[in-house]
């Protein structure tokens, strides 16, 4: 939607703090990217710098820019998206997903993990797909729900 | 938090909360109060959380939720100056 009307997919990361962010942020970004979306990730420091280490040659990562940043140019209609993933493991990712909802015309996703993924869940009171897994150390339930979901996230329209 | 608003030193009213939290503490004990959307700027931070947020005027100085990735929201008070002012056109 944004530049050369490729397809475009903004990550958008909070505190990195329970282990599978990292891990399944850079899997949705190959997944992505091999489906033809260009993703742009948006996070606090320790959470770019934890992607930045783990991809130095930038086989899955592209754009990676600051959290609060993005979230002015997004409400300074400098720039939007066609997708929007935000990651979610306490209450201020679900108030930030919250504030995508409303700024962003993207087509929202909220992959919710860490210990209290369902009760998380159970908080979102906004339009989007809900991806939810018990994950904290483990992948792959949080990778199984998003392959799910990523299939036709990339070919749908908004 | 944001490099404006930090050297602003803002008292902390609340502490380590949810957004939900801050805004009902707001709505509660702040006569004067506003809603704003997400993404309402003030100084240098973002308005984050779900709507209805609300910030409030008591005085010369604004009460606002300002949430941290990390560390969930506070309810932040610091001197409002033209931002007041600003709030109170929106009506």
């Amino acid at each position: 939607m944004t530049e050369n009307d490729e397809k475009t997919a903004l990550i958008l990361l909070g505190c990195p703090q329970v282990p599978v962010q990292t891990s399944v942020a850079l899997y949705l970004a190959y997944g992505l990217k091999q489906r033809g979306v260009r993703p742009v990730v948006a996070g606090t420091a320790a959470a770019r710098k934890l992607m930045e280490v783990a991809d130095p040659g930038r086989y899955y990562l592209d754009e990676v820019t600051d959290l609060d940043d993005m979230i002015d140019e997004i409400t300074g209609g400098e720039r939007d998206f066609d997708l929007c993933f935000v990651f979610i493991h306490n209450d201020s990712g679900v108030a930030y997903a919250g504030t995508m909802a409303y700024i962003s015309k993207a087509r929202l996703y909220a992959l919710i993990f860490g210990e209290h993924a369902e009760e998380l869940a159970g908080e979102i009171e906004f339009p989007c797909e809900i991806v939810a897994a018990k994950a904290v150390h483990n992948p792959m339930p949080l990778k199984r729900r998003l392959n799910e979901v990523m299939q036709w996230a990339a070919v749908s329209k908004r | 938090m944001g490099g404006c608003l930090e050297a602003m030193k803002p008292e902390v009213v609340l502490s380590q909360t949810s957004f939900r939290e801050a805004r009902e503490y707001i709505k509660k004990n702040v006569r004067e109060y506003y809603e704003v959307e997400p993404g309402y700027k003030i100084f240098d931070v973002h308005i984050i959380g779900v709507a209805p947020l609300y910030v409030g005027v008591e005085g010369e100085h604004l009460i606002f939720p300002y949430t941290k990735p990390c560390h969930g929201t506070f309810v932040v008070k610091v001197p409002g100056g033209d931002e007041i002012a600003r709030l109170r056109k929106r009506k």
